[in-house]
């Protein structure tokens, strides 16, 4: 990208020392706070997490060694107009994509209307026939959705990807919010900033609200992790000790007769709800991967004869894939009947004979992803790119164009961030967490900002060189605020 | 698809009697064993099942249900200690003749699934070579298939004794010896490699002559799904077309989605597998 300056968003398009004028108060903020002692409150809050033992990954990342990943005590801000027309936007995202998944397990009209190509579904792994026919409690496959947003200016918003399967980092979310709160009590005085602290009620009830058919009452919700050897154990234990619901292994549940038991002192118990942490193919012995020890023998059963609710469903890793994200604009119509209001990054599919022309022309100015990738491995940023890598990468994309897309490298946006050389900017992506229920769709006013700690870096994967900050969204009425 | 039976829609060609046992014996008693079991064959057009029966010798709990492939399962759960599990299969069939044609199956899903490759099915160079040397004499696509069988069945060994490991369809192709499974798994691949769908089948077939013998193994076998024709199975263990003496219990991408049993258990040791099929024209020799 390098020329172009990109949108900040506390000090607009110029990016001078002047803030946007809502945001005021935290430009004279930054200004008059001496680095020393925004440094001393950073360390503060990160030695807390470390305490906590907030060492993991984010979904997606599961190269990232055990290791804190940097905190920005500059927060980011939304105003409430921004959110209002964000949160439409992710409430018809993820009412397509669990449209889009209910069908392509059920009739598959998308297909049969020429929407998607068959191939891109029926061909893609991530497609699992076994599991075609299930129906989930009240039609909703993917309740937890981490949808990955960038912006590049006051009203450009994009969708960079849909995270359906099992988002993690929603920890973050809340304990960036309670270091804030602590270290930075005076910039919830200046502004109203709505309250996150209900999100852990919010997904209780999105899990309660899709118990099976006549569990309903009083249904059994737990959390199943692989265990405390997984990077993100931190969240598991820390989202069932927040609901009060019981956080298990595999080895504390068994299947009999198509019915999920837990094992507890008093006898067993049964298990109507499974807010699984577990991926699909280690989750059932009996249906995946046979020498996965993290499963539970039967789980599928169980959930095929719809005596337990999986969150999310299994499968649900066809509605985020990255081949089928760049149908997501004709998807989102065709279940919603409208426009997408959140749009796509242009993306190029290598599968097209005409769009690999256009990609391999243009590498030095495109970032290029393998389809099946994550993490930020298996991609080219061609703009800081050697030469090599971009040969590397074209003799990869001639080779099996079908396995890439490219995209425009984006001016993404950049909020403030403390850094050596005291404030500078850095770009930024956002993750808001999406709760589907029976009820409806959630969003807890919030959510995830990663931010790229190098300078001029695209990248903000924690695995190389990104941290995360606070996301403070304000309110229109201060009185709902913390 | 070599022959059309004069007769298929108006009698069953045969009335096959079908016996399958499996025996699991542990070398340590279990706690618990829980299997999936797809050994139930459903009705068609040239396959009617008039009666099928599972009967496990200890106290066992069934729940039949079915599968994204639309295959009949059962769930097993028993509760331990066991120091063997027996499941016994016996089941009444009318086949007829209808040359390999596969119609009336439960299909939930479409043809267009089964052009993808699995593990276990996976090209390698040689089977990519198999297929170049088949479709390089052109041709319409059914007699590319017949010939990609026959050339398998020249080129394979068949050996009846049963594996303990499933091995990938190169793996098996590269040994040119094998079971069943391994015949009809490089049989799909190759038939993939032509660029046809191609599912793996699991099920039985009466070997005259052979009716009175206890098989170490079921069969497997392949469909391809033709141009212009739909599913044909295509036998490259025997170089023919399923005919009445077949009865099609499951179909996957692979063994592994169609296998006649997967199963977990809780208690450690290792353990013996011992399959036995037997299948008959007459009660009696069953």
């Amino acid at each position: 990208m390098g020329k172009r300056a990109a949108f900040d968003e506390i000090r607009g398009h110029d990016a001078g020392e002047t803030a946007r004028p809502e945001f005021n108060a935290l430009g004279d903020w930054i200004r008059e706070t001496p680095a020393s002692e925004l440094n001393r409150r950073q360390q503060a809050a990160e030695a807390a997490f470390r305490q906590l033992g907030i060492t993991f990954a984010v979904y997606g990342e599961e190269e990232a060694a055990e290791r804190i990943i940097p905190f920005d005590i500059v927060p980011r801000i939304f105003t409430a107009r921004e959110w209002a027309g964000l949160s439409a936007g992710l409430v018809q995202r993820v009412e397509a994509l669990n449209a889009f998944l209910d069908d392509v397990y059920g009739a598959r009209r998308i297909i049969a209307d020429g929407v998607v190509p068959p191939e891109l579904i029926l061909g893609n792994p991530q497609f699992r026939p076994m599991l075609a026919g299930a129906r989930p409690a009240h039609g909703i496959f993917a309740h937890i959705c981490g949808i990955d947003l960038v912006r590049t200016g006051p009203d450009a918003f994009y969708v960079l990807e849909d995270n359906a399967r099992t988002p993690s980092g929603v920890s973050y979310m809340l304990e960036n919010r309670e270091a804030m709160l602590r270290l930075c009590p005076e910039l919830f005085e200046m502004f109203p900033v709505a309250a996150v602290d209900n999100y852990p009620d919010a997904l209780h009830d999105t899990l309660r609200s899709v118990a099976p058919n006549g569990r309903s009452s009083n249904p059994v919700c737990v959390l199943l992790t692989p265990g405390h050897f997984n990077s993100a154990f931190y969240e598991h234990s820390f989202l069932a000790d927040s609901m009060g619901i019981e956080l298990v292994e595999a080895a504390d549940l068994v299947v009999d007769d198509d019915i999920v038991w837990m094992k507890t002192i008093e006898g067993l118990v049964r298990v109507d709800v499974i807010y699984r942490r577990i991926d699909d193919d280690y989750i059932d012995p009996l249906v995946f991967l046979a020498e996965s020890v993290l499963g539970v023998p039967g789980l599928i059963a169980a959930y095929m004869a719809g005596n337990v609710t999986l969150v999310n469903a299994p499968g649900t890793g066809i509605a985020d894939d990255k081949a089928i994200y760049s149908y997501m604009p004709e998807i989102v119509k065709y279940y919603t009947g409208r426009e997408a209001r959140l749009p796509n990054v242009e993306t190029w599919r290598c599968r097209e004979p005409d769009c690999l022309k256009y990609v391999l022309e243009n590498l030095p100015d495109l970032v290029v992803k393998l389809v099946d990738g994550s993490g930020g491995y298996g991609m080219l940023v061609g703009p800081t790119a050697t030469r090599a890598e971009i040969e590397n990468f074209r003799a990869a994309l001639v080779a099996e164009p079908h396995r890439y897309i490219a995209q425009p490298t984006l001016a993404l946006s950049t909020v403030p961030t403390l850094t050596d050389m005291g404030i500078a900017p850095r770009h930024v992506d956002f993750r808001p967490f999406v709760l589907s229920g029976a009820d409806g769709v959630t969003i807890v006013p919030g959510g995830l900002t990663r931010v790229a700690l190098r300078e001029g870096s695209l990248v903000v994967n924690s695995s190389q060189g990104g941290g995360t900050k606070d996301s403070l969204i304000l309110l229109d009425n201060p009185a709902e605020a913390h | 698809m070599t022959r059309r039976s004069e007769s298929s829609s108006v009698s069953p060609d045969m009335r096959l009697f079908v016996h399958h046992r499996t025996v699991y014996r542990f070398s340590e008693p279990q706690d618990r064993v829980i299997q999936m079991l797809r050994l139930t064959p459903g009705s068609h057009v040239g396959q009617n099942v008039i009666d099928w029966r599972i009967d496990v010798d200890c106290n066992a709990r069934l729940r039949p249900g079915r599968d994204g492939y639309g295959n009949e399962t059962a769930m097993l759960y028993v509760d331990g200690p066991l120091s063997s599990v027996s499941l016994a299969v016996t089941g009444e069939v009318l086949t007829e003749d209808r040359a390999g044609m596969v119609a009336g199956a439960a299909e939930p899903l479409p043809p267009e699934l089964f052009a993808r490759s699995t593990p276990l099915t996976a090209p390698d160079e040689a089977l990519r070579a198999l297929a170049t040397e088949v479709a390089g004499d052109g041709g319409p696509p059914l007699d590319q298939v017949h010939q990609l069988m026959a050339t398998i069945h020249r080129r394979m060994r068949f050996l009846p004794q049963k594996r303990s490991e499933v091995r990938p369809a190169g793996a098996s192709f590269a040994d040119g010896q094998g079971g069943a499974t391994d015949f009809a798994q490089v049989m799909v691949c190759a038939a993939r490699l032509l660029g046809l769908p191609a599912r793996y089948v699991s099920g039985h077939i009466l070997r005259p002559g052979h009716q009175h013998e206890w098989h170490e193994a079921a069969h497997a076998w392949a469909e391809v799904h033709v141009p212009d024709y739909g599913w044909i199975g295509f036998d490259a263990t025997a170089n023919r077309c399923p005919d009445d003496h077949y009865v099609r219990v499951a179909i996957g991408l692979d063994y592994r989605d169609a296998a006649p049993v997967s199963g977990t258990r809780t208690g450690g040791g290792s353990e013996v597998l011992d399959v036995g099929v037997r299948v008959g024209m007459d009660q009696s020799q069953a």
